[in-house]
């Protein structure tokens, strides 16, 4: 008699047979590559201290915030009230900055930290002649410098958002809008897009310049550059060119403003605090200055997800195609250099 | 009849002004040894990262392999093991996962990528030292490291440039018996460059001398010194402890015979270059006069000799070629002001 067991026999060795057939396959050389940056990237000092200080950040801002969520809560003028979680991510008392104005300028020294040296160290240290002269493409080697830190932002950035919301739940108690997840997972995909771009130019500046500390020096000089001189250079040239506001007509006044702000958003991180702002808080209709014809009418009340989404799709856009830019410059930079010691 | 396996036809690459490879015809043949040498600036490191593919020719084609390596890249790197001279690895892991890295990126299966690794560590001696960060490796051991990179993807053809740089004498010796008898054994082409002479010497079936982007000359040492030292094939240094003068007489004496070409006195050495090998007769005639001998020594032609001719003839045709060339271009000038 065959005992019932036999049935069983082959269940398991099954799939480890199958299993063992499927690592027989070679993965690709791209996906090697990207395997082993991320994993230098995660053992790597630079990250732990970037790690450390973007949690401390998030730690702090959500301290803050969480202390004020009561009050927050319960202003009845303000028509997003209900959105506890995007709350806890837009609210301060004044002494600590929102986690999103943090990340617009910590973002950029993650993204400057990851790639400052992606070209120019293996090159330094002779391991790009030697990983050029194996079977790779060279547009992969930078596209796996690239993929590698992304993934390590982005399992970052996801961490942070699901802790935040898990922790939500635990210490106040209130369900999750599904609009709320929608809207904070598009924050993330936002910041990733943000800290994206500063990573490609900073792979782009690793390409150019020889030694890592002129490019992790150029890239620290254009991201002070973007956060504190842009927008007084730009504030001093206007003020400089306006004549004085008594003189002016209303209707001019709002074409001037209109022009200072789209100065302002050639700066990376002003789109991005512009559509971290919307996408944050729902009662944001528009991010320019609006006539009283335009608003009347209005009921101050929360936008739908897909409109506040209209609303960025302008500055996603921008973002994107400044990651592009730098990323397709780093291309033709790179791609017939020659590479020798 | 010998197929090649890396064809060079009229390579040339140019930096600005400067001609680092001018017009290359090279044949290596499949299984041989074949060392590049030349002085440092020679192009040797150009013309090989052209081979690869990982610089682009203004003139002319590489075919290793039969591909041509400007055109597709990446099929020449999967049969060139390609050891650049100054090999570096990823510090922050032990040999082995470097090795392994290597391995993976070249699509070696995963589950056999750990025992190829092992195996090829111990054809290069590492075995031990394996589990070691390549941090804290000597320069030999890298450069051992480094050959068992290029082995690890079982290549057609190993292109070592420089493999001697930096490792002691009694490690050069190794490494390079190391790659000879890899090459025995398995049939694998190797193009090895260097300005060591020596060395190259004790391993290579067949040298080119590379000068300022031109192969001067290439094929097998013997052929070399018969070529260029044909006629003086045999030269003799006979040292005296008596002075110079007193070996001006007997040296005038010697002049006389047939079988003597030249012969040059520097201070107690006289230089005999002779038709034949007449070491016997000459130690007899110097004893007979009474002299005290200190040392007969035959010198033969090896790499040094060669490329030190090559390298003088080259200089004095170049001072030479630059005057004509001078005064080639003012005649032109001279005659374009003038219409």
């Amino acid at each position: 008699m065959v005992s019932p067991l036999v049935y069983f026999k082959d269940i398991f060795s099954k799939g480890i047979l199958h299993n063992s057939r499927v690592q027989h396959k070679p993965v690709s050389p791209f996906w090697v590559m990207v395997r082993k940056e991320t994993g230098d990237h995660v053992r790597s000092w630079r990250f732990i201290v970037m790690l450390t200080l973007i949690f401390l950040t998030f730690l702090g801002s959500m301290y803050v915030s969480l202390g004020n969520i009561g009050k927050a809560v319960t202003n009845m003028k303000d028509p997003d009230r209900l959105f506890i979680y995007l709350k806890l991510l837009t609210i301060s008392d004044g002494t600590l900055p929102t986690f999103h104005i943090f990340i617009s300028f910590l973002g950029p020294l993650l993204g400057i930290a990851l790639g400052f040296d992606a070209i120019n160290a293996e090159k330094n240290n002779g391991t790009l002649t030697r990983l050029i002269a194996q079977p790779v493409y060279r547009d992969n080697v930078l596209l796996a410098k690239f993929f590698g830190a992304l993934i390590v932002v982005s399992v970052l950035f996801f961490c942070l958002a699901l802790l935040m919301i898990g922790g939500g739940l635990i210490i106040t108690g209130v369900p999750i809008e599904p609009v709320e997840l929608l809207r904070i997972l598009a924050f993330v995909v936002l910041s990733i897009i943000y800290v994206g771009f500063w990573l490609s130019l900073s792979i782009c500046l690793s390409v150019s310049f020889r030694h890592a500390a002129t490019s992790a020096l150029t890239a620290i000089g254009i991201w002070l550059f973007f956060t504190v001189f842009y927008q007084i250079i730009v504030n001093l040239i206007v003020s400089s060119i306006l004549p004085g506001s008594d003189y002016m007509q209303p209707g001019d006044i709002a074409s001037y403003n209109d022009l200072l702000l789209s100065f302002m958003r050639l700066a990376p991180n002003q789109l991005y605090t512009d559509a971290a702002t919307t996408l944050l808080m729902p009662s944001v209709r528009s991010l320019g200055p609006l006539t009283m014809e335009q608003m009347a009418g209005a009921i101050p009340s929360p936008l739908s997800f897909r409109e506040s989404i209209m609303i960025v799709w302008p500055q996603v856009t921008g973002l994107l195609a400044a990651t592009t830019v730098c990323f397709a410059l780093t291309y033709y930079l790179f791609m017939r250099k020659e590479i020798r010691t | 009849m010998e197929t090649p396996i890396i064809e060079l036809k009229g390579l040339t690459k140019n930096y600005g002004s400067l001609k680092a490879v001018d017009n290359l015809y090279l044949n290596i043949n499949k299984g041989e040894i074949f060392g590049l040498l030349g002085p440092n600036g020679a192009g040797k490191t150009t013309t090989i990262l052209m081979m690869l593919g990982l610089t682009e020719p203004a003139a002319g084609n590489a075919f290793v392999c039969g591909v041509n390596a400007t055109k597709n890249p990446i099929a020449v790197k999967r049969k060139v093991g390609y050891m650049p001279d100054s090999v570096g690895f990823y510090d922050s892991m032990t040999a082995i996962e470097n090795l392994m890295y290597i391995g993976r990126l070249n699509g070696i299966a995963e589950n056999e990528i750990e025992t190829r690794a092992k195996e090829t560590l111990a054809i290069v001696g590492l075995s031990d030292e394996m589990n070691k960060k390549t941090s804290a490796y000597s320069r030999g051991m890298k450069q051992r490291l480094g050959l068992a990179d290029v082995l690890i993807r079982n290549p057609e053809v190993i292109i070592l440039d420089e493999p001697t740089l930096g490792i002691d004498p009694s490690g050069i010796k190794e490494f390079l018996s190391l790659i000879h008898q890899l090459s025995r054994q398995q049939g694998l082409t190797v193009l090895l460059s260097s300005h060591h002479l020596h060395q190259v010497q004790q391993v290579c079936d067949r040298v080119g001398i590379f000068v300022e982007g031109k192969l001067l000359v290439e094929g097998d040492i013997e052929t070399l010194s018969r070529n260029l030292f044909g006629e003086e094939s045999y030269v003799i240094l006979v040292t005296v402890r008596e002075d110079q003068q007193s070996l001006l007489e007997p040296a005038e004496e010697l002049r006389m015979r047939d079988d003597i070409k030249n012969i040059d006195v520097k201070e107690n050495t006289v230089e005999l270059s002779c038709r034949q090998d007449i070491t016997p007769d000459l130690v007899r005639y110097f004893v007979q006069k009474g002299f005290n001998l200190t040392g007969v020594h035959k010198k033969e032609y090896g790499l040094d000799e060669i490329y030190h001719r090559y390298f003088e003839n080259k200089l004095k045709n170049n001072i030479a070629n630059g005057k004509s060339a001078g005064l080639f271009q003012r005649y032109f000038f001279k005659r374009n002001t003038a219409q």
